[in-house]
């Protein structure tokens, strides 16, 4: 499967120097814009592949800049190569589906990643897609415990290593992404589904505020 | 060194309760499984060979030590056979009546230095405590699932654990090969305090549409690292007690993650349990313990 990319400049699925830049042609059957790169519909591809931040695909695809009563959906599909904020890059796919997505652009997708070496998860056009919507609540839960004094970041760390299997604990992990990333993620979350969850947690306000002074 | 020699675990025929069963006897204590049922517990002896045969095949462990073992390893329906043990864990249902009725009948058949500990996830061992005359000997010891394999043990006193008895329960599980850490009584301690909202988060997502449960579970293993998914570990967990677990947790945490999702009452009134009834939200071919 061959694919062309387009690019606004840096991709934080795919930075500077990695594999799957440079195995990409011209004029592809697949074309994936990254980095918020201008999208150019175009029914001739099997595939078109828009990198996404938090942002639903739907601000991509939406007729008028809305979406259409839960019959959208065409050949373009949405994306992200998950990563922890400032970690490195994983390597999971999320593949970003609407009600109505074309299956050959769904299969292409599957095969073009998989090919290249992804594990590839599909998931609907919902804020936050399957990772960030799981964790950061987590994450907020696990801040909020370490202000209330229920045990030291360490512990909870080491709890859920030795406990659960986790590579890392939630704390060293919130904070090696970066506690401003984690604002921006959880309040996207927050603004779309209103539940207090998702509500950035102290420290992350914190950091977020600090950014912008 | 432990003062511990002699270690009860009631609820043994869980699937907790067999597992810390597995860790006591392993570790060279003469073990005693209490539960209700016979054909239960003839069920999870059977289970807990085929783990330690496992064990043998994988080269863990020698044929010899697997026969010492479950040679330490005796069942029991009759409660009064825990009176001689120095330490008794409960497993059982998680249900503060049960386990407080359970430390009142074990209060008038241990000795008076037996240290109770309680597994509890959710309920506070100062009640559970509250249900005998030893409150200064009841401590909470909580395993992580699957037992057999996991090192963690949360250590919890309750208001009127002693420092001793404390102490002793701190020994005991290092003694064990496992890691013990020290968290205040609260709901959930630190493991389920995060893992329970979490895992009713996975299932409000399936619910919600948001992904297939093998696309959910592939997303968090593969992005995060995890040995298992959420769903998996549900299934593992059984959905019934995951219903309990948040039953016991909401309503005095108030946290809307903490409830139990409408799609796993529906499951489990379905007769879906997870991994123990063949199907949860994957199928399974067979039932056997998991590891070895």
């Amino acid at each position: 499967m061959t694919y062309t990319i387009v690019s606004n400049g840096d991709s934080g699925s795919f930075p500077t120097g990695d594999a799957f830049l440079s195995d990409a042609s011209q004029d592809a059957e697949v074309v994936i814009y990254l980095a918020g790169a201008p999208l150019h519909a175009d029914d001739g591809k099997t595939a078109i592949l828009v990198e996404l931040g938090t942002e639903c695909l739907g601000v991509h695809t939406g007729e008028g800049g809305g979406e259409n009563a839960g019959e959208e959906g065409s050949n373009i599909l949405g994306f992200n190569r998950y990563r922890n904020g400032s970690d490195a890059p994983s390597n999971l796919i999320e593949l970003v589906r609407q009600p109505r997505s074309s299956q050959t652009a769904i299969d292409a997708a599957k095969v073009l990643f998989e090919t290249a070496g992804f594990e590839v998860a599909l998931c609907s056009d919902q804020t936050g897609r399957i990772i960030d919507r799981l964790v950061r609540p987590k994450y907020n839960a696990a801040l909020r415990f370490l202000d209330e004094g229920l045990a030291s970041a360490k512990d909870m760390d080491l709890t859920c290593r030795m406990g659960l299997g986790y590579p890392d604990g939630p704390i060293e992990r919130v904070c090696r992404g970066g506690l401003g990333h984690h604002y921006d993620v959880t309040q996207a979350l927050f603004e779309t589904n209103g539940t207090p969850g998702y509500a950035p947690a102290r420290r992350a306000v914190v950091a977020k505020q600090r950014k912008t002074r | 060194m432990s003062k511990i020699k002699k270690v009860g675990v009631c609820g043994a025929a869980g699937t907790m309760g067999a597992g810390i069963a597995i860790v006591a006897a392993r570790a060279g204590f003469e073990t005693v499984a209490y539960d209700l049922s016979a054909d239960a517990l003839e069920k999870a002896a059977t289970q807990t060979a085929g783990f330690f045969d496992k064990s043998v095949a994988r080269g863990k462990m020698s044929e010899v030590d697997r026969d010492a073992v479950l040679g330490r390893l005796t069942s029991t329906t009759d409660l009064e056979d825990l009176g001689d043990c120095d330490l008794v864990i409960e497993a059982v249902f998680e249900d503060l009546a049960t386990k407080q009725g359970l430390l009142k009948q074990l209060d008038g058949i241990c000795g008076e230095r037996t240290i109770f500990a309680s597994n509890t996830s959710t309920l506070s061992i100062t009640e559970i405590a509250s249900g005998c005359e030893r409150q200064d000997r009841v401590v909470g010891l909580h395993f992580c699932l699957p037992a057999q394999l996991m090192k963690l043990i949360e250590v919890s006193p309750g208001i009127n654990t002693s420092k001793e008895t404390f102490h002793t329960a701190w020994v005991w599980t290092e003694a064990t090969g496992q890691i013990p850490v020290e968290t205040q009584d609260k709901p959930g301690f630190i493991l389920n305090a995060l893992l329970v909202p979490f895992n009713n988060d996975a299932i409000r997502a399936v619910e919600a549409g948001v992904a297939e449960p093998g696309d959910i579970d592939k997303a968090i293993k593969s992005g995060l690292g995890y040995k298992m998914g959420p769903l998996e570990l549900i299934d593992l967990i059984g959905l019934d007690t995951q219903i309990r677990l948040g039953e016991a947790f909401y309503p005095i945490t108030l946290d809307p993650r903490a409830a139990a999702p409408a799609l796993l009452r529906r499951m489990v009134a379905a007769g879906d349990l997870g991994r123990k009834s063949g199907r949860g939200f994957f199928d399974y071919g067979n039932k056997a313990m998991f590891g070895g």
